[in-house]
């Protein structure tokens, strides 16, 4: 994994003096809130429901031991004993005080940790495949790339002052897990006829009030050019995003109104005068940051345990991942135990994942968009050994991938920007389901739930969506089918009227077992919900609810 | 009838102005005001610094929040609804 180098070292310690001081000045009246607010979201610093929100950010989800460790104790001293580990690889603590922020601040930055670009309209922290470096449908790592743009983006002078925020996500595997093509840009690595890899790049996808699956903007990018396209598409955005509109202010916008050909026109003008500059990439510049990324090499080559309890065995089928070198494995931990908040972890868990990390996981760990973790290379006679104690810890949900690994926001139970709850409707979602066989019968399906239209819960690009809205002060909840975040992108519809929370588990459930009745052998939930179409499971959402 | 809520500057947890200028964390403590007034108390709490971070009004009837917002000032009242164990076990040594 990348380590800080002395420049990073630096303008982390520095921020963190400088953010020191605004608390003080805040808190002895130097700075009204109306001052302050922008800078403590420059530090990721929120203010939400009970109390201030701190988002930690976790370039591409990668932590090593020390850190998983750190957040652990963040969580125990400085919060309530958990953290929320969110879809865009993030950790959230739910109750710092403010007043002892620049404290937490050092202890990350103690183990190379920072929450800066966690907030505000600048580039936010780069997003990649969880399981880079370890998948086994890898053409390349994509987190080297990400940690270019990670250091190419963090405060960037020219983009701190974007329109609205911009997110970036690389993905190089053949299945997309990082969502390139629902993030402002995307990158798919790829070769072309004659071997050399490069990427395709993709730009203008977003969820919030108007999801957008990406336009691709080109084919093929030579690696030395990353930067300076990036740098070229930034500045189109920058020049013509619409500051007037905060909901018209995301490039998607742009890319609409302009129109993929026009939008790429205007790139590829401002990249003509930028691409040979200071931008383009020194090969010696990406051999380097490659190093840090080498995978694992181990002797013998175990093959999978064939005996055990029917646990282990269960929880092996479901949440290991074929590892690209023979021998090791990747596991999902499950952040979604049956009736739990989606994405929480204690410290005890947390500290318990950083010791597995050590003793079993080549000292990474990764966090991931349906927010659970991955250790991504175990070796595979190592399996039981981690099986065992993830068990002991409430952290061996074999669900990873089915019903009831749900993903949900924060939700009105914390969130101020919040109309509905989403955590307690996702925990009884997960109840029900289980209660019914669904997780183990339903096969692969994606359950997620946003509390509002900002869609942080992910709704639009869930196999079935739940979007919480606000009807003269009660809530209701929208159900969307056939939204999928991979190469098959596409956006769910909403399928009639909303739903009373009460109704929204059985509702789900009910989807499922018509599902199952109509599937066809081997098909997975998204495969009969395309050949049928919504309208087939229409009745099943709402049939009960009219009798 | 109406109160006064915020977030404390300190660490941002929920309070409510009292009939003394004073915040409080208890509901129960918190001035109320008929709809003609409020707007004259806010105004007040507005143009204090040092305490409270963005006040506002909210509705309240005898049992506690009420009107559109009545469930999203419940929870600030009294806390997540998600009812994990772990929130509830750390609520008890809560600093």
């Amino acid at each position: 994994m990348y380590r800080y180098d002395e420049h990073d070292t630096a303008l982390v310690r520095e921020r963190i003096e400088e953010f020191r001081d605004q608390v003080a000045r805040r808190m002895d009246g130097r700075l009204t809130e109306d001052e302050f607010k922008p800078l403590r979201l420059m530090n990721g610093v929120y203010l939400q429901l009970h109390a201030y929100m701190l988002r930690v950010a976790i370039p591409y989800g990668a932590l090593r031991s020390e850190q998983m460790r750190t957040l652990a104790m963040i969580a125990r001293k400085y919060d309530r004993g958990y953290g929320h580990f969110t879809t865009r690889q993030n950790i959230q603590y739910n109750w710092p005080a403010l007043t002892d922020i620049p404290e937490i601040l050092e202890k990350l930055a103690d183990v190379e940790m920072h929450a800066i670009q966690t907030s505000g309209n600048c580039i936010r922290n780069v997003t990649a495949d969880p399981f880079a470096g370890a998948a086994s449908d890898e053409l390349e790592d994509s987190r080297p790339w990400a940690e270019i743009i990670r250091q190419w983006s963090t405060f960037h002078p020219e983009f701190t002052f974007l329109p609205r925020k911009f997110k970036i996500a690389v993905n190089g595997a053949s299945d997309d897990r990082a969502a390139i093509r629902f993030h402002d840009i995307g990158l798919q690595i790829v070769e072309d006829e004659t071997g050399q890899r490069g990427f395709e790049v993709w730009v203008g996808g977003g969820q919030g009030r108007t999801p957008r699956i990406a336009r691709k903007i080109r084919d093929f990018l030579e690696p030395r050019d990353l930067l300076s396209y990036l740098t070229a598409i930034l500045r189109v955005y920058n020049q013509h995003g619409r500051r007037d509109n905060l909901y018209k202010a995301r490039i998607k916008i742009l890319v609409d109104s302009l129109g993929i050909d026009a939008f790429r026109d205007e790139v590829e003008e401002e990249w003509g005068f930028i691409r040979e500059g200071e931008l383009s990439l020194p090969e010696a510049e990406i051999s380097r940051i490659r190093s840090f990324f080498s995978s694992p090499r181990i002797e013998g080559q175990t093959p999978l345990p064939q005996t055990g309890p029917a646990a282990f065995r269960s929880w092996l089928d479901v949440n290991r991942r074929d590892h690209q070198t023979y021998g090791l494995s990747s596991v999902v931990i499950s952040l979604k135990p049956i009736g739990g908040t989606p994405g929480d972890a204690t410290a005890d868990q947390m500290d318990i994942i950083a010791e597995l990390t050590e003793r079993f996981g080549f000292d990474e760990v990764r966090v991931t968009p349906e927010q659970n973790l991955v250790l991504p290379h175990v070796r595979n006679e190592d399996l039981f050994a981690v099986w065992e104690a993830l068990s002991a810890h409430g952290l061996a949900t074999a669900n990873a991938g089915l019903s009831t690994d749900i993903v949900a926001c924060p939700g009105l139970d914390y969130c101020n920007l919040a109309n509905a709850r989403s955590i307690p409707i996702a925990q009884a979602i997960s109840e029900t389901l289980d209660a019914q066989g669904l997780s183990e019968t339903a096969g692969d399906v994606t359950i997620k739930i946003s509390g509002c239209i900002n869609a942080c819960g992910h709704h639009h690009i869930a196999h079935i969506g739940v979007l919480g809205v606000d009807k003269r002060g009660e809530e209701f909840y929208q159900i969307t089918l056939g939204g999928a975040m991979g190469t098959d992108a596409a956006v769910g519809e909403i399928v009639g009227k909303g739903l009373a929370g009460d109704d929204v588990p059985g509702a789900i459930a009910r989807i499922l077992h018509h599902y199952k009745a109509l599937r066809e052998d081997g098909e997975d939930f998204i495969d009969t919900l395309r050949r049928l179409g919504s309208d087939a499971f229409k009745e099943a959402i709402y049939a009960e609810l009219a009798a | 009838m109406k109160a006064i809520t915020a977030n404390r500057l300190t660490d941002g947890r929920v309070i409510y102005r009292t009939e003394q200028g004073h915040w409080t964390p208890h509901l129960a403590e918190a001035a109320r005001y008929p709809a003609d007034d409020a707007g004259t108390a806010l105004a007040l709490a507005e143009g204090e610094f040092g305490v409270a971070v963005g006040p506002y009004l909210i509705d309240l009837d005898d049992a506690g929040p009420a009107g559109q917002k009545w469930r999203r000032e419940s929870i600030r009242l009294a806390g997540p609804t998600t009812g994990t164990t772990h929130v509830l076990a750390a609520d008890a040594g809560a600093r």
